[in-house]
Parts: structure tokens; sequence; C-alpha cells
């Protein structure tokens, strides 16, 4: 394997690992921060007991999880330099506003969350709480904006005499932030998260319940957990609905490959699995019009006419463009000439948005693994399906008392915690893999955007983090497990 | 600024005092710093320097630049562009 695929699967074994945290991260902090303002709504030490249970369990993991987000920034400067220069400021203000006021917001309530019961005062401790998941929440909103822009690259303007994305007013700035697609990835992600935190609840509640210990607590606690999850579960598919159209209109060549769709056309249907369809379904979640036009990847790759009557250009002719405006960037440097330099760079503005397709062997390179983002796409929307399924039905049980009657929903909520994992990492390979071979859409293709390394290099750091990762999240797991078979200080264990 | 500093003192302690008296927590804390020296002091400073370190922007631009105009295919028949 040679260097670039040695640093993709860098890069995604780190970004995956750091997800594993954010997502429980996300959850848990609603969790805990809705027990705890019941526990000051009601007086009712029971629910400061429970939320500090909880919130054990949420320091273990931010404990583990910390910093690991540091690690992406170390492959951004080492393995992937031209990219890092390309982006400019539009990467450095996002992730800065990141650092200095989200990271900075998170750590300091967290300490007083963690440190500050005795010490501060109840109101001041729940805003704290409160904004601890808040912090963490406005984190993955700067994260996900510079994400979204790679994926939809709004509001930067190509500067030839720096070679970068640069934002030349605040009003860029605004549309790098309000980028439709960082909000709606912001949304689904953020929400996503809310799944986790609720099934983790629910499931190690569920194990409590199995084990007849901690019986009110764990009712009491799976409730919040059952309707958390399912709040979230709701906004999974709303936010999951904006994406798809999202997907549609600014990379249809990832929503045409999380089909398999080789030839599109009016009225798609979409594929449950090989072989089952639902006629118009495809047309009605990519377009909301049941009639609307879903580009294939043959059309992707021959050119077609979208819906709004919009003539897109083939692979072939973007590629075309794409080697003008590398042909024009060329001679913009180089030249000495002004009106020569004017030349280039207006044939530059007219072609860049395609200039990374110049940097293309043939049109095919656009289409990126279709099996893999497949699968991905339906165990995502299926593992999500089964995990929202599982919440309702702990929510029905705990309402029809019924909770001790169905061992089998106790069993199935253990089971969905790593499911919920596996679901989220499903959706990060749809939307990552899926827009292969652009690291920026469009603009700039892994290839181009790697650094001068040696492949020996990346694979010695490959395997010290493989080796780094697994040994912390055997440690997190096994405190994880260490500290939920303690349990809580809430109710008297049985002799 | 006397009660800039009361306060100051008053954030110190109440983080010296619940370090000091953290119970469960403790390990994780160690989980922390040493996690925080595996990546800075080993990984950062032995393999991940940044591969355009020591640069400046102007020089930066430049191998970019050329390593983006110069890692295009042979030019393509139908590329009429001509200046």
């Amino acid at each position: 394997m040679d260097v670039i695929i040695w640093s993709r699967i860098q890069f995604a074994m780190t970004a995956a690992y750091h997800w594993l945290f954010v997502q429980l991260t996300l959850g848990l902090a609603l969790v805990m921060a809705v027990m705890e303002t019941i526990w000051l709504v009601k007086k009712d030490e029971f629910w400061k007991k429970t939320a500090q249970f909880w919130m054990k369990l949420f320091a273990i993991n931010f404990a583990v999880g910390i910093a690991t987000g540091i690690i992406l920034e170390f492959e951004f400067g080492t393995n992937w330099s031209n990219y890092s220069w390309f982006v400019g400021d539009m990467f450095g203000a996002p992730l800065a506003i990141e650092g200095i006021l989200a990271f900075f917001m998170e750590a300091t309530f967290f300490a007083v969350m963690f440190f500050g019961w005795d010490k501060v005062s109840p109101k001041f401790h729940l805003a704290s709480t409160w904004l601890t998941g808040i912090g963490a929440t406005i984190s993955a909103y700067w994260i996900l904006v510079a994400n979204g822009w790679m994926q939809n690259p709004v509001g930067t303007t190509f500067n030839p005499e720096t070679v970068r994305s640069e934002m030349a007013s605040a009003a860029a700035f605004w549309e790098v932030i309000t980028n439709p697609v960082a909000v709606s990835k912001f949304f689904h992600a953020v929400t996503s998260g809310w799944v986790t935190g609720g099934i983790f609840v629910v499931g190690v509640s569920a194990w409590y319940l199995l084990h007849d210990r901690q019986s009110q607590f764990a009712r009491k606690s799976l409730l919040i957990g059952a309707i958390v999850g399912l709040v979230g579960s709701g906004a999974v598919m709303l936010s999951g609905d904006s994406s798809g159209v999202h997907a549609a209109e600014f990379q249809p060549m990832k929503l045409a490959a999380a089909e398999g769709l080789q030839d599109g056309g009016n009225g798609a249907a979409f594929t449950i699995v090989p072989g089952i369809k639902v006629p118009k379904m495809l047309s009605i979640l990519a377009t909301h019009d049941p009639d609307g036009f879903v580009p294939g990847i043959n059309d992707i790759l021959r050119g077609y006419t979208d819906s709004e009557g919009n003539v897109v250009p083939s692979v072939a002719e973007k590629m075309a463009m794409g080697r003008e405006a590398l042909v024009a960037l060329s001679i913009y440097r180089t030249t000495d000439d002004p009106s020569e330099k004017a030349e280039a760079r207006y044939a530059l503005e007219e072609n860049v948005q395609y200039m990374g397709y110049g940097h293309l062997e043939k049109p095919e390179d656009v289409v990126p693994p279709v099996g893999v983002v497949f699968w991905a796409f339906r165990l995502m929307i299926g593992l999500g399906m089964l995990i929202a399924l599982v919440l309702l039905l702990s929510l029905i049980a705990v309402w029809k008392d019924k909770l001790g009657a169905w061992k089998w929903l106790l069993w199935a909520a253990i089971i969905c915690i790593p499911l919920a994992y596996i679901c989220g990492q499903a959706g990060w390979i749809v939307a990552e893999v899926g827009r292969q071979p652009w690291t920026i859409q469009g603009l700039l293709p892994v290839n181009v955007a790697i650094s001068s390394l040696s492949a020996a290099a990346v694979k010695t750091t490959f395997f010290i983090f493989l080796a780094v990762f697994a040994l912390f999240l055997a440690i997190e797991i096994r405190i994880m497990i260490r500290a939920i078979r303690k349990g809580p200080e809430v109710e008297p264990e049985k002799s | 600024m006397k009660s800039i500093r009361h306060t100051m003192a008053a954030v110190w302690h109440f983080y010296r005092d619940s370090f000091r008296n953290m119970t469960w927590g403790r390990p994780l804390v160690w989980l922390i710093l040493l996690k925080v020296f595996i990546l800075f002091a080993i990984l950062r400073v032995f393999f991940f320097k940044p591969a355009m370190a020591g640069l400046s922007d102007e020089e930066r631009s430049r191998v970019v630049g050329e390593r983006i105009t110069g890692s295009q295919p042979p030019e393509n028949p139908d590329n009429t562009y001509k200046f």
C-alpha cells in the first residue's frame, strides 16, 4: 500500500477513535443535566445521587477521550501539509474558536461540575453541568463547520498568490458558518450522540435490572435515557433527511454511491437491500418530490440536466476545465507580464471550481468505493432504526410496568450499546468514504493533499497509534465496567 | 485589585483542594497526564514534525503551488485554452 492509503487509514482510525468518546460525551451530558435539573426542581436527593453516578461514567469517558482530537491536528501538519496550507484560514478560524472558546468553556465548567458538588451553590452547579454539555456541543459545531466546508466549500476564494482558500470578509465567514452542509451535519452528529447517550443509559440500567440491583435507580434512569434517546432518534431522522437533500444538491456522487445507483432518473426507487426497492422513495428523500430527478453514477460521469433545468457538465468536461485552471495557475505564478497575468487570473477564476478535477487521470476516478458506502449506509439506517425501536419499547415497558417481564428487551438494550457505536462509525464511513477522492470537494483530491512522506514513516506511526489507542480503550472499558459493577450510591444493596 | 486577588486565590484553592481530595478520579488524572505525555513529548516530538516546519509563508506558497500545478497529468488534447 502506498503513502496515501496509509495516511488515509491512519486519519480514519484516529477520527473514528475520537468519535467513540465524542458521541457518548454529547449524549451523557444531556442525560445527567436533565437528571440534575429534576433534582433541583423536586429537591429529591435520589436524583442528585443518580445524576452523580452518570456523571462518574461521563468523567471516565471524558478523561480517556480528552486530547484524542489533537492527534488529528498532528496528522494535518505532517501527513496532509499541502491540504493544511491550501485550506488556510478557513480551517484556522473555526478550530481556533473551538480551541479557545468551546474547549475552555467545557474544561472550566467540567471542573466545577466534577469537583463542585459541595463547594458551589446547587444552581451554579446545575448551570455548570448544562454549560459542560453546551460547551461540548459548541465544540462539535466548529469542528463540523470545518468538515462541512470540505464537503461543500462555500464562502472562500482561492488566492493564486498564496495558494490558499481565503475568507475575504465577515460575510464570507458568515457563509462558512451557516453552510447548510455544516448545519445539517451538526444536528445529525449531535443528536446521534443523544441516541448513544440514551441507549447507553438504558442498556446499563437494563443490566442492573437483570441483576436485580438498584431497581428504582435503574427504572428511573432507564426512563430518562429512553426519552433522551427517542428525542435524539427523531431529530436524527429529520437531520438525516436534510443531509440527504444536501448530498443530492452538493455531492450527488456520494448519494449515488450510497444507493448503488448506476443509472438515475425521475421517480427513483430506494433500495432497502439488493432486490427490495421502494418505488419513488429515493426521489422523495433526495428532492422531496416523488418524481424528482436523481442522477446515477453514469449520469454524473456523462453529465446531466437536473430537476431545475441546470446543465451539469460531464466529468471529462470538468477535467478539461480543471486542467485549464491548473495551467492558468501555473502561468499566473510564473509570468512577469502583467497582461498575461491578468488573462491567467481570469481563466483561473472562470474554472477554479473544477480545479481539483484537473488532477484526475480518468473520469471514473470520481467514483468512491460503492460497495463500502452502500453497505455502510444500510448498516447506519438499520441499526439506527433498531435502536429507536428498542428505546420505544423500553418506554412502553416502563409505562406498562413490564420491565421485569420483558427480559429479552433488557438484553436487547445491552446489546444495543455497542451497536450504537457501530451505527455512528457507519455514518462517518458514508460521509467520508462517500466523498472520495476529495479532501475538498472538487478542489483538492487526496493524492495532491498529501505531504512528501515515505509510506514506512506513516506505517510506523499508524501501528504506534493502534497500540496506544487499544491500550487506552481497554483501560477505559475496564474502569467503566468496574464503576458500573460497583454501582451508584443510591439504594442499599441487597445482601 | 484586592477582589481579583481574592477570586484568584479562591479558584486556586478550589482546584488544589479538589485534586488533593480526589478518590476514584485520581487514576483518571494520571491517565490524562500519561496520555498528554505520550502525545506531546513522544509522538509530537519524534514522529509528527510538521512537513513544512521552518518554511516562511512565501516558501510554503511556492512548495504547495508547485505541487498543485506540477502534478497535473499530460495536457488534455481537448484543452483549447491558449494565451
